[in-house]
């Protein structure tokens, strides 16, 4: 709050100073317009650095640059000289923004004449032991308290106390959030080499989390690198435990997450490295792209040894069926057939000879002892004419 | 203010001094890290020097003092480290080349040591990769190309380790760890002809799975004919002889059927059964 007063009088006070007015601040003088007007009794006092070869004798003498627009004060009028229109382009002149710098800068002073300077240090020092001496630790979130390099104690969530940042330092790090590594980075194929000496294009994420901060934080000189580093050598050696078969197949997946995620537990308890292996994910085992086409093919035989079964038994079902059929339908004659054998029997056999004999060239000859001729090449030639028909 | 300098000026300037002295006095080691103070060129004392199963909070970190402008610190880092080492093409023992990339992981036991013998981190860091590039290729040339790839099973990973650790001492350090990060084909033949291995035994997988498929097409074909010809022999057998008389009948009428391929001219006799009649009763 003191700085933010002391701040807002300093703004009033640079204004002030830059008024094309000028600041011949006579006691009792109204405030000029276009100045923010009537922010704190400070303009009443002489503004820094209008005059500063004048003010150094005089500094509780009200005196400014002689303004033309005014009565004249109590000094002798005089033109201005070229002195004095070099004194007015200091750090503090009308056209200069900002800058209450420079090398006749002097600090505003508080009314009664006293400086600012000891309420700016108490405002700085109380705003510094503020951000050093509370830290509000997150839900997720742990801190380590270190006492001149020295762990001290570890910080819960909520809103703690320490002392102030030169003898002790905070670091708050988000313990209990999932951390996710991606093995590997980018989209390109990275192949391992399986028990089989196969490749197998894997991909797979790594979720871990701190489980002890101190450790986490003093023990290992690149844990995220680590981490990276023991989930490729952990998957390497699971991978290479098993066969390919197993590694494309889900069960045989699931029992290298498992496996990873224990080695990778074991060995980063070894280096007491405070990490907690959450799980491990197998995004894709694929074939490399490369024989991918033969896999494809393997697919594609199981799909045609399917097929060529579906087949045979469509050709089952037809060869039963009309087995089933012929037999019932001898079945139904041969009842028949029982009842009256002899007259069924003839009635079948001039039927049949009916329909084979009215389709055909018939020859009877009647008397005995006839030799046949046969017009052996008319035969030919009707064959021979009937086959395109046929074709 | 001038007013202040002007009073308190003996006394400001005394201030002054004995911070510049305090901070180049006092030194803070953090957990992170181990000191060696040289004295003159020859270290005389260490601080927060690792010690195992140490807990965090009685370790020798925090403040430390020394002889301003007598004593040089030497800070060594205190944490587990990392040696990566260059990918080293290893031959086994059946000729077989294999590209392997491992890492070590070791920490600074004798930070004395280590500035006598190293100097700098960097150099045991460059040391102990080229040490250990030539120990993983040693060990693992001495193995057959199946067990490289599980290496981690036998005892070849401890005694890189344990060779590796004899070297480091040297150089104060102690060797924690060492892992295989990856171990694959070399580029070029060795990977072209896995491929093709891998091509050739997903060909014979497929060929002997539609040869399966045949196999198995076939024998359903076989068992659908038995029944059938059961189903047949059972209601034929009841008459053979109407069944031969009934199947010519059936047979006539396919064989000389009007869509017959080839026309048929029959010679009847006038003897024939059918054309009994047609002579009349003689």
């Amino acid at each position: 709050m003191d700085i933010k007063d002391g701040m807002g009088r300093l703004v009033g006070l640079a204004m002030a100073g830059k008024s094309p007015w000028g600041g011949s601040k006579k006691p009792g003088d109204e405030p000029a317009p276009g100045k923010p007007a009537g922010d704190d009794p400070a303009p009443v006092e002489e503004p820094a650095a209008e005059h500063p070869a004048d003010d150094k004798p005089a500094k509780d003498r009200p005196t400014g640059p002689r303004n033309p627009w005014l009565p004249p004060s109590d000094e002798p009028r005089r033109s201005a000289s070229i002195e004095d229109i070099f004194k007015h382009r200091g750090p503090e002149g009308p056209r200069r923004m900002g800058g209450s710098g420079g090398p006749n800068f002097r600090f505003p002073q508080r009314p009664g004449g006293k400086s600012w300077f000891p309420l700016a240090i108490a405002a700085i020092a109380v705003i510094w032991l503020g951000l050093s001496m509370v830290h509000q630790v997150g839900p997720k979130e742990e801190g380590v308290v270190t006492t001149f390099g020295k762990y001290s104690r570890t910080l819960t969530p909520g809103l703690s106390l320490t002392l102030p940042w030169p003898i002790q330092r905070v670091d708050i790090e988000g313990v209990s959030e999932f951390r996710i590594e991606q093995m590997p980075e980018g989209t390109a194929q990275k192949l391992m080499l399986t028990g089989d000496q196969n490749l197998v294009d894997l991909s797979y994420i790594v979720r871990w989390t701190i489980k002890d901060l101190k450790l986490f934080r003093f023990q290992l000189s690149a844990p995220e690198e680590t981490v990276r580093e023991v989930a490729e050598a952990a998957m390497r050696a699971s991978v290479a435990e098993k066969e390919l078969n197993d590694v494309l197949s889900g069960s045989g997946r699931a029992d290298i997450e498992q496996a990873v995620t224990s080695r990778m537990q074991s060995i980063l308890d070894a280096y007491r490295s405070g990490i907690a292996i959450q799980g491990v994910q197998i995004r894709k085992t694929d074939p490399p792209q490369e024989v991918e086409e033969s896999f494809k093919d393997v697919s594609a035989a199981q799909q045609d040894a399917d097929a060529e079964i579906n087949r045979a038994e469509l050709y089952a079902q037809q060869v039963l069926a009309r087995a089933q059929g012929d037999a019932a339908s001898f079945d139904k004659i041969y009842a028949q057939y029982k009842l009256a054998p002899e007259v069924t029997r003839r009635r079948l056999y001039y039927e049949t000879m009916e329909r084979v004999l009215r389709q055909n060239d018939k020859t009877v000859i009647e008397s005995q002892g006839v030799t046949t001729y046969l017009p052996l090449p008319e035969v030919k030639k009707r064959a021979r004419a009937a086959m395109p028909e046929a074709q | 203010m001038e007013t202040l300098w002007e009073t308190h000026r003996t006394s400001l300037i005394a201030l002054a001094a004995a911070l510049v002295a305090l901070l180049s006095t006092v030194i803070v080691v953090p957990e992170t890290q181990q000191a060696v103070i040289v004295r003159t060129g020859e270290p005389v004392n260490t601080v927060n020097k690792f010690k195992p199963n140490e807990p965090y909070g009685s370790t020798g970190a925090g403040i430390w003092w020394r002889i301003p402008f007598v004593d040089r610190v030497e800070r060594i880092d205190k944490r587990v480290l990392s040696v990566d080492m260059e990918p080293q093409t290893v031959l086994s023992t059946d000729q077989l080349r294999l590209n392997v990339d491992a890492y070590a992981r070791y920490r600074i036991i004798d930070p004395i040591k280590m500035v006598q013998t190293a100097g700098t981190l960097a150099t045991v860091d460059s040391q102990l990769s080229q040490i250990l590039s030539s120990v993983v290729r040693q060990e693992l040339g001495r193995r057959s190309f199946a067990s490289l790839l599980t290496a981690e099973r036998g005892t070849t990973m401890a005694n890189i380790r344990t060779k590796l650790d004899v070297q480091a001492r040297k150089y104060g350090a102690q060797v924690i760890d060492v892992r295989i990060k990856r171990a694959d084909l070399p580029d070029g033949s060795p990977l072209e002809s896995a491929f093709k291995r891998m091509q050739s035994a997903r060909k014979q997988e497929a060929d002997t799975l539609r040869a399966q498929g045949l196999k198995n097409a076939q024998i359903i074909r076989a068992e659908a004919e038995a029944e059938a010809a059961n189903i047949y022999a059972a209601a034929y057998g009841k008459d053979p002889n109407f069944y031969d008389f009934f199947r010519a009948m059936q047979s006539y009428d396919t064989t000389f059927a009007a869509d017959s391929k080839s026309d048929s001219t029959i010679i009847l006799s006038p003897d024939n059964e059918y054309l009994r009649q047609f002579r009349g009763q003689r």
